[in-house]
């Protein structure tokens, strides 16, 4: 099947202006009649039910959470993106959108990433007239940093805690609608399933978490908020309870997914200490905009500080390795995510990395505290050295952090043509859900503005123009395939409640993503994929024989909610392989060992595999199809990433 | 009229409410123990009683005794009403004994402002109503010769029942004749339980106006980096400290002196 | 480490429920608070026993989802931290840990630990916003902010929602969490239109969900995860009885766009 991403022709700069006056619109005394179910309260999902909302379109939202301000968006710490070139440094829209393009490592689209530059501007008007207290200086006007990746100060932030400030001011418009009536929010409700009619998404199945309660709920258009797949390691920046589910589900139904294999692993986390571990936190990459990344010279070093006999700070400057600075003078600590993480890996695989397991390399900040102070250090870093601090027990003004890379985002996601839709019509996906902008890798700073992008600037445009064409009709909730649909969620609930083997489904969950880590993680081969494919596969036999499911669906029941979710990583798990299996090639996150320079670094091949590959579900136990979305390329050169 | 209802059942205008019958009050004690301090001056209650009588008889003061006595109850009443809605926001308690950080003050205002309104009735019905109301206060005859200062003090028992006071001047001598308060005072101060419960109830006031003080400007949002710092100091030394300990030492200083007696 | 758990456990909200004994043995001073619960649960799931239900999402101190009366304190004995980012180090072997979900009349238990702060949202739905559409707002830069005053507002807006003051408060007051919103968008230049109406529309809202009164005992600034100061209090009291007793704007039904 081809797939048309319904990128409109003309000149980049004109692209979104004109596809935004050729959409259809919908009559303001019409809006009323449609109802628009806006699943995921995030940046992406309460920005677009707010704005929706504010046209005049019904919306139902729904979220697992106690409240729409919790979802994970929130934990975001650096920054959002934006070319206002308020530094007056040489930034520009064009360049906003070559930076993503490169960083992506040019597997995204040009149409959309110049589109998502070119809306970044209105982001920061629009989160700054809700009240959202970015930093300032002190003549009062905004403050930017540079941000990994980027040689222009574009980044706005609000201390350490940036994702939450702009998720509450999005919290703050979508308040303002459900006290006007105009969004109805369900809290503490899961979404299960995605209700098809004639190949037309209208409608989703809810699970209601406090009284297990199954419902139907109908809609004009489905919008699908719910974030990336990171948990599928088991271990990641994301949220517990983040999840797959409902992008799954709707991948069940007809969706396709897109370039599942493109994880990024954030560089600068806090290494794991044992088993117990339930998640990993991430530290701003900002912190690499002052600290320096070492590990040292010898593996002799290494086995001291491992041992603990000796400490960092008696480590000598000469038996140190600044490998970052040392191998990209000219970006130094600041080259991409996927560059740092990869290097740090490097340093550990070559038996020269430190703390009580190894896995770790130094992120040293003497320096920055001898040249600014401690005060101006904590200044800019001082939640995130507290955070540090209340984790591992050190003190990084004292002593240098310990980091290590971890799953943080996933590129991948459902696949979504210019307009945000899926191949299923009626079916949208935002913000991380959808596989759009960011090609194999995303820059820093780069999520938020996506997230808010597409809920608030784009998503009212193209939504309207698919409302228009089917008209304001209301949605038949008795058409069968609704009591279908619901019936088939209750079935697979109470399979999974019957589930009564010797092994809990967090253990599965653990196994899985050890398997995940290891052969589908940083570095990626041909032979361990394979053998993954067979692990996660016999995994997922075992987890629908052995697992564990205790309670009744008529409760809260936290292991029932997890039993499902991991059922659908299971899933996920094996087209994640099969897709880095597919791509023989390396670029951006996703590196295969078979394709890299001689100096080390990815290496494209973008003869063959300058596509988006979009996976089809063909039904259980049968082997999904691959189809191509050739990428091209008009106004970027293509080139070998290089950070020297 | 409804939208100032309003303002007053909420919850922020009840705190209003409490705040500034607290303030008034507190403005009051500063003049209470100031005029109190004619106790502590040796003229046989001579300065004492004609303040107490100043102050029961000047007509503006008279309406100012007024207010401070519905300040009280409002004071009290609306106190009451706050824990009660306090009590029924958390209808079920812990297990474990709060152990966050709160001065042990702002916890137990309720506790503290009861005994206070135990000791207002007992202060009030010993002195103020015996004073005001029955004839069980004497009256005392103060003689002064203007040119000397000498004072001969006597008894004195008006024929008419319904004497207030007098003051007249025969040559060079003033004569003032006014209830004796000061020997109420005296004779109350002399019983050691009294005594003790007066020192009790003026920790209590102490601990109250600890946190009520700089509470009332907090709840009417009278904050400020610069000043707040100097309201705490005037609510720890002056009200905490400085007034309860001057009213604390009239009982004790009397009662140590009827012990000579 | 090897600890006694007092656990309050309680089927869903009409249900009674009571306090459990459990033996949490092997627990490594690096994990988290909930880690630790994570491994109880486990071996509860094991014996085919209900886990115990605790909200809990970000696991990193910033979704304000997971609660937690430990031992007499919200969020645990430390300061300025949350449940989730309390580690096991801050106890010693063989202590008995007595856990309670948050008590308020406006946080009903929903099962176990979990409560319904459903209350809160509603609070700020009542006026925690800014009247202002998607697009149509002016350049960001238009209105410069005095840096003090946008730290200040960040400060105040850095109140996670977990409602940890309402736990901690002896009154079950919700005026610390109110009043950080009322006081972030109070002092920035985009909140001045809505100023006087938003304070007296969240604290009517506030008032209708049965929340106590501040007595101004600070416990629930000691308590903040995210040190929201008592500062906010008095500003949000200073703009209500400023708007409830000097200004003409009465609590306006908000339009919010669309026809």
């Amino acid at each position: 099947m081809s797939l048309d991403a319904k990128i409109p022709q003309g000149p980049l700069a004109e692209k979104w202006s004109k596809h935004k006056f050729n959409l259809k619109l919908v009559n303001p005394a019409n809006k009323r009649k449609y109802d628009v179910i806006v699943v995921g309260t995030g940046l992406a999902g309460a920005s677009a039910a707010a704005s929706l909302a504010e046209l005049g379109y019904n919306v139902k939202a729904f979220c697992f959470q106690d409240s729409p301000r919790r979802a994970h968006s929130i934990a975001a710490q650096g920054g959002i993106n934006a070319a206002k070139n308020y530094q007056n440094d040489g930034d520009s829209v064009y360049r906003l959108f070559y930076d993503t393009i490169k960083g992506g490592d040019y597997r995204a689209r040009e149409g959309n990433v110049y589109r998502l530059a070119e809306v970044s501007v209105n982001i920061i008007d629009q989160c700054v007239a809700q009240g959202v207290p970015f930093a300032r200086e002190y003549g009062g006007l905004l403050d930017n940093r540079s941000f990994g990746g980027s040689q222009v100060s574009r980044t706005f932030y609000a201390r350490g805690q940036t994702g939450q400030q702009l998720l509450l001011g999005a919290y703050s418009a979508l308040n303002r609608q459900i006290h006007k009536g105009t969004v109805k929010m369900y809290t503490r409700t899961e979404m299960l399933d995605v209700v098809t009619v004639d190949g037309q998404a209208k409608g989703i199945i809810t699970r209601n978490l406090t009284t297990g309660e199954i419902d139907t709920h109908t809609g004009h258009a489905v919008l699908l908020c719910t974030g990336g797949y990171g948990n599928v390691f088991y271990l990641s920046t994301n949220a517990i309870g983040s999840n797959v589910t409902a992008a799954w589900r709707a991948h069940k139904r007809g969706a396709f997914f897109a370039n599942p294999c493109y994880t990024q692993i954030h560089p600068t986390c806090i290494p794991v200490t044992g088993d117990h571990q339930s998640k990993l936190t991430l530290m701003s990459e900002s912190l690499r905009n002052d600290g320096r990344v070492w590990a040292p010279k010898t593996v002799e070093v290494a086995e001291k500080l491992r041992k603990k006999e000796i400490t960092a700070d008696q480590v000598k400057e000469d038996e140190r390795d600044y490998f970052l600075e040392r191998k990209y003078p000219s970006f130094g600590n600041l080259v991409p995510r996927d560059v740092a993480s990869r290097n740090a890996k490097e340093m550990v695989d070559e038996g020269r990395g430190v703390g009580g397991s190894g896995f770790a390399v130094f992120l040293d900040f003497a320096d920055a505290i001898k040249r600014l102070g401690q005060e101006a250090v904590a200044a800019k870093y001082g939640n995130l050295f507290d955070m540090y601090y209340q984790i591992t027990d050190e003190d990084p003004y004292k002593q240098p952090m310990r980091i290590y890379p971890a799953v943080h985002y996933t590129m991948g996601g459902l696949w979504v043509d210019y307009n945000l839709s899926t191949n299923v019509p009626g079916l949208y996906a935002l913000g991380e859900c959808n596989f759009s902008d960011h090609g194999a890798n995303r820059l820093g700073a780069s999520a938020l503005m996506q997230g808010l992008a597409d809920g608030y600037f784009v998503i009212p445009y193209t939504l309207g123009d698919y409302l228009a064409t089917i008209g304001p009709k209301p949605v038949d909730a008795n058409n069968p395939a609704f009591a279908k649909t619901k019936q088939e969620v209750a079935e697979r609930i109470n399979r999974l409640l019957a589930l009564k083997g010797t092994k809990t489904v967090n253990e599965y969950h653990r196994d899985l993503g050890h398997i995940m880590w290891e052969y589908c993680g940083m570095a990626r081969t041909e032979e361990g994929l394979t053998k993954a494919k067979g692990l996660i596969s016999a995994l997922r036999a075992d987890f629908w024989k052995n697992a564990l499911v205790v309670g009744t669906n008529e409760e809260v029941n936290a292991s029932l909610e997890k039993a499902g979710r991991v059922a659908d990583f299971l899933e996920l798990g094996e087209l994640m392989v099969d897709d880095a299996l597919m791509r023989r090639e390396s670029c951006g996150g996703h590196f295969r060992l078979e394709s890299q320079t001689e100096e080390g670094e990815a290496l494209r091949d973008d003869d063959h595999f300058a596509f988006v590959g979009a996976w089809e579900y063909k039904g259980d136990n049968q082997p999904e199809v691959l189809n191509k979305e050739d990428l091209n390329f008009e106004f970027v050169h293509l080139t070998q990433r290089s950070y020297k | 009229m409804s939208e100032i209802k309003q303002t007053f059942n909420s919850s922020l205008g009840k705190k209003l409410i409490m705040a500034l019958t607290g303030l008034f009050l507190c403005t009051f004690i500063i003049v209470h123990v100031a005029g109190n301090l004619f106790l502590f001056k040796n003229d046989d209650g001579y300065g004492f009683n004609v303040y107490a009588n100043f102050l029961t008889h000047f007509p503006p003061i008279e309406v100012v005794a007024y207010l401070l006595y519905l300040a009280i109850l409002v004071h009290a009443l609306y106190g009451l009403i706050l824990t009660i809605q306090n009590r029924r926001a958390r209808p079920v308690s812990y297990a474990v004994q709060t152990k966050s950080p709160a001065s042990w003050s702002s916890k137990n205002m309720g506790l503290l402002g009861s005994i206070l309104f135990l000791f207002l009735v007992i202060h009030m019905g010993d002195f103020w109503y015996k004073y005001k109301f029955t004839d069980t206060v004497g009256y005392k005859e103060y003689r002064t010769n203007v040119l000397t200062n000498e004072r001969i003090v006597s008894d004195f028992t008006p024929a008419d029942p319904s004497f207030e006071h007098s003051s007249t001047t025969e040559n060079d001598v003033e004569i003032v004749r006014v209830k004796d308060l000061h020997a109420r005072v005296a004779d109350s101060f002399s019983n050691v339980w009294y005594v003790l419960f007066y020192v009790l109830a003026m920790g209590a006031v102490s601990f109250h106006l600890l946190h009520g003080f700089q509470s009332a400007f907090q709840t009417l949002g009278w904050t400020h980096r610069k000043y707040s710092p100097v309201v705490k100091f005037i609510g720890t030394w002056l009200f905490a400290v400085i007034i309860p300990l001057g009213f604390a030492l009239m009982p004790v200083v009397y009662f140590i002196q009827s012990l000579g007696r | 480490m090897n600890l006694t758990l007092k656990v309050w456990r309680q089927k869903d909200a009409k249900s009674t429920g009571k306090m459990v004994t459990y033996r949490a043995e092997n627990i490594s001073p690096d994990m988290s608070f909930l880690e630790m619960l994570d491994v109880v649960n486990e071996s509860l799931t094991l014996k085919g026993d209900e886990p115990i239900h605790f909200d809990h999402d970000c696991r990193e101190g910033i979704c304000g989802m997971c609660s937690l009366y430990i031992n007499g304190r919200p969020h645990g004995p430390k300061k300025a931290i949350t449940t989730c980012q309390l580690h096991m180090r801050s106890f010693h072997d063989g202590e008995t840990i007595t856990i309670e979900p948050w008590r308020a009349g406006p946080f009903p238990v929903i099962k176990d630990l979990i409560v319904d702060r459903s209350s809160f949202d509603r609070i700020q739905q009542a006026g925690g916003f800014v009247s202002v559409n998607t697009g149509g707002v002016p350049d960001a830069n238009i209105i410069p902010i005095p840096k003090v005053i946008a730290d200040e507002a960040f400060n105040s807006a850095t109140c996670i929602g977990c409602g940890a003051c309402v736990a901690a408060c002896k009154n079950a007051s919700a005026m610390l969490f109110v009043s950080a919103k009322v006081s972030q968008l109070g002092m920035l230049p985009q909140g001045q239109p809505e100023r006087w109406s938003r304070v007296q529309a969240m604290v009517a809202q506030m008032d209708a969900e049965g929340f106590g009164n501040c007595t101004n005992t600070g416990a629930c600034e000691a308590e903040c995860p995210k040190e929201i100061t008592l500062t906010n209090i008095s500003r949000m009291n200073n703009d209500f009885f400023s708007a409830k007793l000097f200004r003409e704007e009465g609590v306006h039904e908000n339009s919010g766009g669309g026809e």
